[in-house]
This record gives structure tokens, sequence and C-alpha cells, in this order.
């Protein structure tokens, strides 16, 4: 056991890989929310009155609502006085090459591993880098173009496309919806928006890096993607927080659009900082993600793998509008120290013939709690409606919890739904098979949880896949006993 | 959800209360206090959300404390076919000592009234009130506030009774409403072994509401089997809060069998408080009309190395709707638990509806726990075979569904009972469905 504790202490001593605060001259607004903010966040942005106005009755709403308390995670109210709502790095004229990029930017990349150049270079995806609410350098920008993509930050589509904008800017999660999704609408401050038009398909994967980077700024970013008939997008996300003691909060909301026969996959690598071993600090991760299946026959796809934040409160959706529509979710979420996590789906099933299907895979460790919340509705009209969920927990020590909350409400009886879930742990059996074979402890940890969260991992583009094992393998270094 | 009515309701038990209940009784007023503070559930309690229960009561029930007197004489219509039993009857919420037939006791075992109860059992029953029933839902405080009368059944040290004990509840209702409130304590001493059977039946049109609390103390290595009938044909809206408390090496059988009634909820807790501990809890519940049956289990596995497995089925149809919410708990000590839990649905009429959340909150790394739940419809195929044998439609339906029913019943082993079971479940199904 001696032996144990020692890895599980050098594993828990490990520092944050991304800990490091890069020093950009950020131009901020104040501390605390008011309407005054709200203009002020506006009025930065150059935005037009329309969507001030849609600002302000957000704002007037969450000024109503009260912050839900229904979630399994526990934590010390959030003073929403005392964050800074709008902070962007003092960067202000348009871009039109990586040249133009400051070079202290350039360097946090590199610090990230994913260098816009060698990005560029090797892999061809376009990345659209989010650092503190503004967007900074938009890639591939002109190549997109040529097909009529749009794939550029919020802000500026605002000032390109507001007949885009205006029309599907909270048409699939409003701004009553909830809590922080009503407070994301009064102060996001920027995000990526893309548009891809009739039949075409997207022939890289489009990606976007968020980053918190000045201490006590709430990021509250917005991403709206719109995949037009027959269109078909993958999209990644991909999250890094440097290290700070406060709790920093996060609401974003997701908004995905898929018309007829159209495709929209999007993963998501969350990595944030979790807190240090003793439970202090991390980011707050309040995220409303959701997406309509609009026209027949259109897919949505959600792939997740949690492995940051000191709480995770997210559950990407799909609303099956559309005949013959199908949902995905794919998530492995990972939890050790004291993190929590709250996280899940919902299938709503308005369609005739409509499919989803939910594979959710949650590893606890240390002392954190790892919880499943997902519902699956079939609506009356949605004859025909077929579900399949599975939601597997593995726990890793005595002192962590796994917790399982599906509710699944039928309304039309020629549904088939079938639900299952396991709790388990890595068997001692598994570990010696592999000690045998001359495998240590730690890879055989590894090698058995990446064999257990294939299912998922399979779903995310190679790039990630690769970086997705990579976190598992470190989030639960020596966490076995 | 109409706050207003919910408060109206909520003046009107405590205003009967102040105005029966004496406040010397400090176990009601308590109970009467807590439910002033929690309040009635509401469409936003998580408990209750899928079953309007506060608003149906408001509709349907006026609630006072005066319970009519029944003329009912025979009971034989109600009773279990050739079940020799200890037979205990209540009606409308009061012991009926004419219609009971406990004769003579077997050595060593207690069943009686809490009214006619002699000095030692009151004793006894005092020293267990309330001891084990959890006072979260209102309706357990309603009943703790409001019970008329009780049963207490004590098996002592070794003892095996060998006739089941068969607690019937009637609510005639031909007259006028009824509401009743009653409870039962059962005591299991060390390695004794019993088996309750407890059956609702109403009469009439008028609406009833009935609330039980059953609180089970097993203790080490007894056994105890446990068999619920709600076969009410009446306007009966019941809930009952049933808690077993499962000591080291004690074994629990329960089953429930809900077809019929207005509005049904149960609330089940088994509590596993010693080691090797083993409980099996099935339920069927076959509705149709208007029924909605809301059953609510909970098993709490407080200590290591012990097995629980829980298989819940039902069938709707018409407007019928069906709530299934299963917790399993495993406590951070209770290290080498084995859990099991299983739901499965099948929909008949295009209004019938099933919510169902199976939840597991485990907080022991060394466990092994499942659950698993389908909502689905018969197999096009299997019906497809049975008519191409020249079996008609109608019967080839029921056929399939008696054998989706049936293995429920396999845990229990009193053959009289199973066939009457059996039978019940077979009729029903080629009758309604």
């Amino acid at each position: 056991m001696s032996k144990d504790n020692q890895v599980l202490e050098e594993f828990t001593s490990k520092e944050y890989e991304h800990g490091w605060n890069v020093n950009l001259e950020a131009d901020e607004a104040p501390k605390g929310l008011s309407e005054d903010i709200v203009r002020f966040i506006s009025a930065k942005k150059n935005e037009p009155t329309w969507l001030l106005d849609w600002r302000l009755k957000a704002f007037r709403l969450w000024e109503k609502m009260k912050e839900p308390t229904w979630a399994n995670v526990h934590y010390s109210k959030i003073n929403y006085q005392d964050i800074i709502y709008y902070s962007a790095p003092k960067q202000k004229k348009s871009l039109t090459g990586l040249d133009e990029v400051d070079p202290e930017l350039i360097k946090t990349f590199e610090k990230l591993g994913i260098s816009i150049t060698e990005q560029k270079r090797l892999t061809g995806v376009a990345v659209d880098a989010v650092i503190d609410s503004v967007s900074v350098a938009t890639t591939f920008k002109s190549t997109l173009g040529e097909l009529g993509i749009i794939f550029c930050s919020f802000s500026e589509a605002v000032k390109e496309h507001p007949e885009l904008i205006r029309k599907y800017l909270g048409s699939v999660v409003p701004i009553t919806d909830n809590y922080f999704a009503a407070l994301n609408s009064a102060v996001f401050s920027d995000g990526s928006f893309c548009y891809i038009p009739k039949g075409v398909r997207c022939p890289m994967e489009l990606s976007t890096y968020f980053r918190i980077n000045a201490a006590n700024t709430g990021q509250f970013e917005r991403t709206l993607i719109i995949a037009d008939e027959g269109a078909y997008v993958s999209y990644l996300e991909g999250c890094t927080a440097p290290m700070r003691d406060e709790n920093q909060l996060h609401a974003a909301v997701v908004e995905l659009y898929a018309m007829k026969d159209a495709e929209i996959k999007y993963s998501t690598v969350q990595n944030w900082y979790p807190g240090d071993k003793n439970g202090k600090g991390g980011i707050y991760n309040f995220v409303t993600k959701r997406g309509l299946c609009f026209g027949d026959h259109s897919k949505i796809s959600w792939t997740q793998v949690e492995t940051g934040s000191a709480i995770t409160w997210k559950y990407p959706s799909c609303i099956l509008k559309g005949d013959y529509s199908m949902g995905e979710f794919y998530s492995v979420a990972v939890t050790n120290n004291y993190q929590q996590a709250d996280t899940g789906t919902k299938m709503i099933h308005i369609g005739k013939n409509t499919k989803s299907r939910i594979v959710s895979k949650g590893i606890s460790a240390g002392k954190s709690q790892n919880s499943y919340r997902g519902q699956v509705h079939i609506m009356k009209r949605a004859s025909n409606a077929r579900n399949f969920s599975q939601c597997d927990s593995l726990l890793m020590g005595d002192q962590c919890g796994a917790h399982t909350f599906p509710y699944i409400d039928v309304e039309n009886q020629t549904a088939r739904i079938e639900h299952e879930a396991t709790t388990s742990k890595i068997g001692e059996d598994q570990i010696f098979y592999c000690l045998q074979r001359g495998i240590d402890e730690e890879a055989a940890v590894a090698l058995i949880v990446n064999g257990y969260a294939k299912e998922v991992l399979n779903q995310l583009p190679m790039e990630f896949a690769v970086e997705a094992q990579k976190l598992l393998a470190l989030t639960l270094e020596g966490s076995v006993g | 959800m109409n706050t207003a009515t919910e408060t109206s309701l909520l003046k009107n038990i405590i205003a009967s209360f102040n105005s029966t209940k004496s406040a010397e009784d400090i176990l009601r007023q308590k109970a009467i206090e807590l439910l002033e503070e929690t309040g009635l559930p509401s469409a936003k309690s998580e408990e209750y959300k899928f079953t309007p229960i506060t608003k149906i009561l408001e509709k349907k029930i006026n609630w006072t404390s005066t319970t009519p007197a029944s003329s009912l004489s025979s009971i034989n219509s109600f009773l279990i076919k050739d079940l020799a039993a200890y037979l205990v009857v209540l009606v409308n919420g009061k012991y009926s000592k004419e219609l009971s037939k406990i004769g003579d006791l077997q050595n060593n075992l207690i069943i009686t009234s809490f009214s006619e109860a002699n000095a030692s059992a009151k004793a006894t029953i005092k020293s267990h009130l309330e001891t084990v029933v959890k006072s979260e839902d209102s309706f357990a405080l309603i009943n703790n506030a409001f019970w008329q009368e009780g049963i207490f059944i004590q098996v002592l040290q070794n003892i095996i009774v060998e006739k089941p004990i068969l607690v019937l509840h009637i609510n005639d209702a031909n007259q006028e409403q009824v509401i009743s409130h009653t409870r039962l304590l059962v005591l299991l001493e060390k390695e004794s072994q019993v088996s309750i059977i407890e059956k609702s039946e109403s009469i009439g049109e008028q609406p009833c509401l009935h609330t039980f609390t059953e609180e089970i103390i097993v203790k080490e290595s007894a056994t105890f089997e446990y068999c619920k009938i709600q076969n009410d044909h009446g306007q009966i809206h019941q809930v009952s809060n049933t808690t077993i408390l499962q000591a080291t090496s004690s074994k629990v059988n329960t089953f429930t069998l809900t077809l019929d009634g207005k509005l049904i909820r149960n609330n089940l807790t088994i509590i596993i408080d010693g080691e090797q501990c083993e409980s099996h809890f099935n339920g069927l519940y076959l509705l149709n009309g208007n029924t909605i049956a809301d059953n609510h289990t909970v098993v709490d596995h407080q200590k290591p190395n012990s097995f629980s497995n829980e298989l819940y089925k039902g069938i709707m149809d018409d407007n019928a709707k069906g709530v299934f919410n299963g917790k399993i708990y495993v406590r951070p000590n209770a290290q080498k638990t084995n859990a099991f839990q299983s739901n499965r649905n099948i929909l008949m009429s295009e209004s019938s509806t099933i919510n169902t959340k199976p939840q597991l909150e485990i907080w022991a790394d060394d466990v092994k726990c499942s659950h698993g739940c389908t909502t689905g419809q018969l197999d096009e195929e299997a019906l497809f075979y049975l008519q191409a044998r020249g079996i008609p439609h109608q019967s080839a339906k029921s056929m399939l569904l008696y054998a989706f029913a049936l293995d429920v019943l396999a845990s229990i082993k009193n053959e009289n009972l199973k066939t009457y079971l059996d039978q019940l479940i077979s009729e029903r199904l080629h009758k309604n469905f």
C-alpha cells in the first residue's frame, strides 16, 4: 500500500501543466454587473441597437431568475458583482495574417502545443482562437470563403452577416432557457460563428481554442453553428485556463442548427484548471449546449471529453424535430481530487422515426463526485422513436462517488427505449494480468481506462483523440490503489 | 399548479387536526408541525413531479376526520382462495373484531390491533413506533399525525410462523367519502420467519383516501416475506410508506401488485443495516382506465457485503400513467455490495405514458451495481408467429403479455398465494388488454 501511496502522492503533487500566465495588456470593464455594464460591452463592440435590446431583455430576465440548485454539486455562492464581464487583449485592428498577431499571443499557443502555424501546416485545421472573449485570429478563412462557408468571430458576424445572426441567435437556446443562458445572453463578449451553405461538405475540421487568461474574468462566449440543407461540418472545441486561486466562472452558450439532411458533429476536449489537490480554485463551468435537428434526416452528434474544471454543469442536448432526425451523445467525464461533475444530455424526440444514442462513461477518483443526469423524452407524436442509452461509471478509490439520474419519459406507445447503467472498479485481476506481462501499474491503468472509454474516443477526430488519450492517462495517473 | 388551492388543503388538514387531536400527543403534534413546514407536494417537488397528487386530492377529497361506519357483513369475495391464513380485517381504517379470524395463535406470536393490545404489547409498540419511517414524505407526516388504528405483529426469537398473515383493508364508500389512516408495525426477532400479505380493496362510488405506514424491523438472520395487493375497484387514492430495516444476515422478499384504483403511490424503502443481507423486491403494475400508479423504491446499502435485486414491470393501457423511480444508494463503507435493478414497461395505447427514473448513487468503489430500463411494445414477429399457428390476435396478445409479466412471481414461495396472483394477472390481461 505504501508504494501506491507514494505513486498517488507523486501524481497529486503534479502541477497543472497549462498553468502559466501570459502578460497581455487587457482592456477591461470595471467589476460587477448592471445595465450599464451590458451597455458598455455592447458599445465596446459597436453593436447594433437590436442586439443591445436583446442583451438588456436577457439581463432584466436574469435579474428575476434564481440560480438553480438541483444539480448534484456543491460550491460557495458566486458573487456576480465580483466578476469582470469584459476583458479583451489590447489588439483592436482587424487581422489578415498571422504575422500581425501579438507575438505574446503566438507564444501562448506554442505553450499550449497548438501553435497556429503548426496547426496550419500539419493538420489543416482552421483555428479560430479565442482568448478572453475576443477572437483574435481566424485562419483558413479565405480557403473556406471560396466554398461559401462563413467561419468568423461572433462580433465580426454581427457586423458582416447581421441578417443571419438576427434570425438564428437564441433560436435554439432562448434567453429564457435557464439562469446561466440568460446571463450569457446579457453579457456574452465574443465567440464563434459558422455557416455552411446548402450542400457543402466542409473540407476540414473547424476548431476554436478557448482560454481564460486575465484574473477574475468570467468567460461568456457564444457559439452559433448553422448547417444549411445537406451540409456537413465537424467542429472542435478545446479549452484551457491558467492556474488561479479564485474560482473563475465560465458560462457559455452553444447553439447548433441543422436543416434538412444536414449533419453537425461537435467535439469538445475540456481541460480547464480543476483546482489544486485541496479543492482550492478551479473553473466553474456552467455551459448550455443544445442542437436543433430542424429538418428531416438531419443529424447532430456531441462528443465530449471532460477532464478539467472544478465544477462542470453541462448537458449538451438534441431536439429532434425533423422526421428521421438523429441525435448522438458520447461523453467521457473524468474527475479527480475535489472535482465535481454533473453532466449528461437531453434527447427530446418530437419528429417521427427519430433516433438517439447516448454513451456516457464516468470515471471518478480521489474525493471527486461524478454524476450523469440525462433525459430521454418521447413526445406524443414521435412515433417509432428509438433510443439506446448506456452510462457506465468507474470508481477509483473509496472516497469518490458516482451517481446516475436518468429520466425516461415516454408518451408514445411505439417508442422503443433501452437504458442500462453499470458501476464498477478496475479489477485487481486486470491489473495483475498487465503486471505479469511487464506493463507497470501506471501504464496498466491508462490502458484499461482507455479501453473503457474507447467507444467515445473513437468518435473524436484524429488530432483530438491523441490529445484526449494523453489527458485521460495524465488525469488519472497513480489514482489506483 | 395553483398554489392557492394547495394551501387551502393544507389549511383544512391542519384545522381538522387542531379540532380533533389533543396537543398532549407529542408525536402527532410534532408531525403536524413538520407538515406545516414542509407543505404538500407541488408540481415542482422532485419526488412528486409526475404525480399531481395535491391537485387531485384538492378536487376529490373533502378533508374531515369523521369516518363513516360500514354495514359490510360478508368479506368472502375479498379473501384469497384456499389460503389458510391468520386474518386481520380493517374496515374504513378501523379494526373489525367480528370479521377478523385470528383464532388460536401459535405460541410466541403476537398479532393485535394497537387499540386492543395488552400492557406489554403497548409498551413494545410505544418504543418502536415511528423509529423506522422517514419523515420526509408529506403523507408519512399526515399518517403520523392522523393514524386511527394500527396492527402490531411480533414474532419472537427462533419462531417460524407457519401460516401467512393476511391483513385486509376494506374501504366502504357506498354512502359517503372515506378517509383512512392505518399503520402496521412488524417486529421479527432473531432467526424468526413470517409471511405477511397486505391487501387493499375498496367498494362504492364515493372517493376514498387511504394513507398506509408500514414499519418493519427484521432482526439478525430473520426472514420476511411481504406481498402487497392493490386491487381496488372503488375511487381510491392511496399513498403508502413502507420501510423495512434489515439487520445482519436477514432476508427480505417483497412483491407489490398494482391492478386498480384511481391514484396509487407506493414509497418502498429498504434500509440494509447489516452485512450478508439479501433483499429481493419485485413489482408489477397492470394499469388501464385513468389509473395513475407511482412506485418509488429506495434501497439503501449502509453496510458492506449485501445483495439486493429489484425487478419492476408494467403494462399501461388506455389513459393510464405509470411512474417508476428506483434509487440505489451505496454508502461510503458499503464495499462488496451487489445491487441490481431493472424496470421494464410496455405501452399499449396512444394516450398511456410512462415516466421512469432509475437512479444510482454510489460512494464506494468495490461494488457491482447496475440498472436497466426498457420501454417498448410487443414483438410483432412473436405476435405473427402465434397468429400463424391459428391463435387469434387477442389471445396471442394476452399470451405474450402474460409471459412478459409472469417472471416477477418467481420469488413467491407460498403456492396458494402464487396461484391466486397468477389468476389475478391472467384474468386481468385477458379481460382488459
